[in-house]
């Protein structure tokens, strides 16, 4: 079995779902089921006061089947991520979170200094950080070196749909890294995963191009699909790029010559 | 007395503990994490951390996201 390891834990599958921006509840199990995931993030916010009719996001998540990866979305400094990951870990009783430290508010795109020292501050405390980076083999490094259980570049920015820009980062990063390689944010479709896979990523996390696909149930089979396509065709080893044809039928024995 | 909980002011009747807090407000303490004045609560603190005057509270829960 071509299993997924993190920090010593195995995973079946190497798609990684987010929770955020289902139509309903019940289409979020569905595609939950369909993605064949076995890891899903969650968000940390604090519980509405006034207002206790609404649901829990855990009645509608099996947590004997799904490992929870809480994140630390919208926090801007090193400070507000590591006070949300420690509330992460007491609310789901795991220390593994995704990292998420913001640097502008219309790209989503990380603060790589803060990034750097909420890492090294939750390493310390034990945490098992999974950082989401901007795509530069640089920083990859330095959080590797800070201690970071993996790393988890960016296609594009979150929500964008505009898959992966920058291919040849992703392609160094792989090269670089010695811990997972995870692409997180900018998938649209499914040949966005299936390339993040053929570029040796070992996983691909996504919420919106599931979530906001007209059908959210299909799509999430399609980047199961197109995840295992993708780690199946890098472990096959691709023929390498040629400008000219090369017949695949015999040459000799044609009739009339 | 008043407390901060959630970032907004808060009236309660006296001290109590974050327990009994949980329970007033029907919330269930199995599904929360609680910060009380910057400081993270394991669960089995619940019962033994005293809510006084001017404290504040963070009560916390999982949310959809990605």
């Amino acid at each position: 079995m071509d299993n997924f390891n993190i920090a010593g834990k195995t995973f079946s599958s190497r798609l990684i779902v987010g929770t955020g921006k289902y139509s309903s509840p019940s289409v979020m199990v569905k595609a939950h089921e369909a993605s064949g995931a076995d890891m899903i993030t969650v968000a940390v916010r604090r519980v509405n006061i006034s207002d206790r009719t609404k649901e829990s996001l855990l009645d509608y998540i099996d947590t004997s089947k799904y490992f929870l990866l809480p994140n630390t979305a919208g926090c801007y400094t090193a400070d507000e991520a590591i006070r949300t990951a420690r509330l992460g870990r007491e609310a789901g009783l795991s220390n593994w979170v995704k990292l998420e430290v913001i640097g502008d508010e219309r790209t989503l795109f990380p603060d790589n200094e803060e990034l750097l020292v909420a890492t090294r501050t939750l390493v310390k405390e034990g945490f098992v950080v999974l950082p989401y980076t901007n795509d530069d083999p640089v920083i990859c490094r330095k959080l590797e070196e800070a201690g970071a259980a993996a790393v988890m570049p960016l296609g594009a920015p979150i929500g964008s749909g505009l898959g992966i820009q920058n291919v040849n980062n992703i392609r160094i990063i792989r090269e670089f890294a010695r811990v997972p390689l995870i692409v997180d944010a900018g998938v649209g479709t499914a040949s966005d995963a299936a390339l993040a896979m053929e570029l040796g990523a070992d996983g691909v996390l996504m919420n919106t191009a599931i979530a906001g696909a007209q059908d959210a149930v299909a799509m999430a089979e399609a980047m199961k699909l197109a995840v295992r396509a993708g780690r199946l065709a890098y472990l096959a080893g691709r023929i390498p790029r040629k400008a000219y044809a090369t017949a695949s039928s015999p040459v000799e024995g044609l009739v009339g010559r | 007395m008043k407390i901060v909980l959630n970032g907004d002011p808060f009236e309660l009747a006296g001290p109590r503990t974050i327990s009994v807090l949980l329970s007033e407000l029907d919330i269930d303490a199995r599904r929360v994490a609680v910060e009380h004045n910057l400081t993270v609560l394991k669960r089995a603190a619940f019962e033994t951390t005293e809510i006084r005057e001017g404290d504040q509270v963070e009560i916390v829960n999982f949310v959809g996201g990605g």
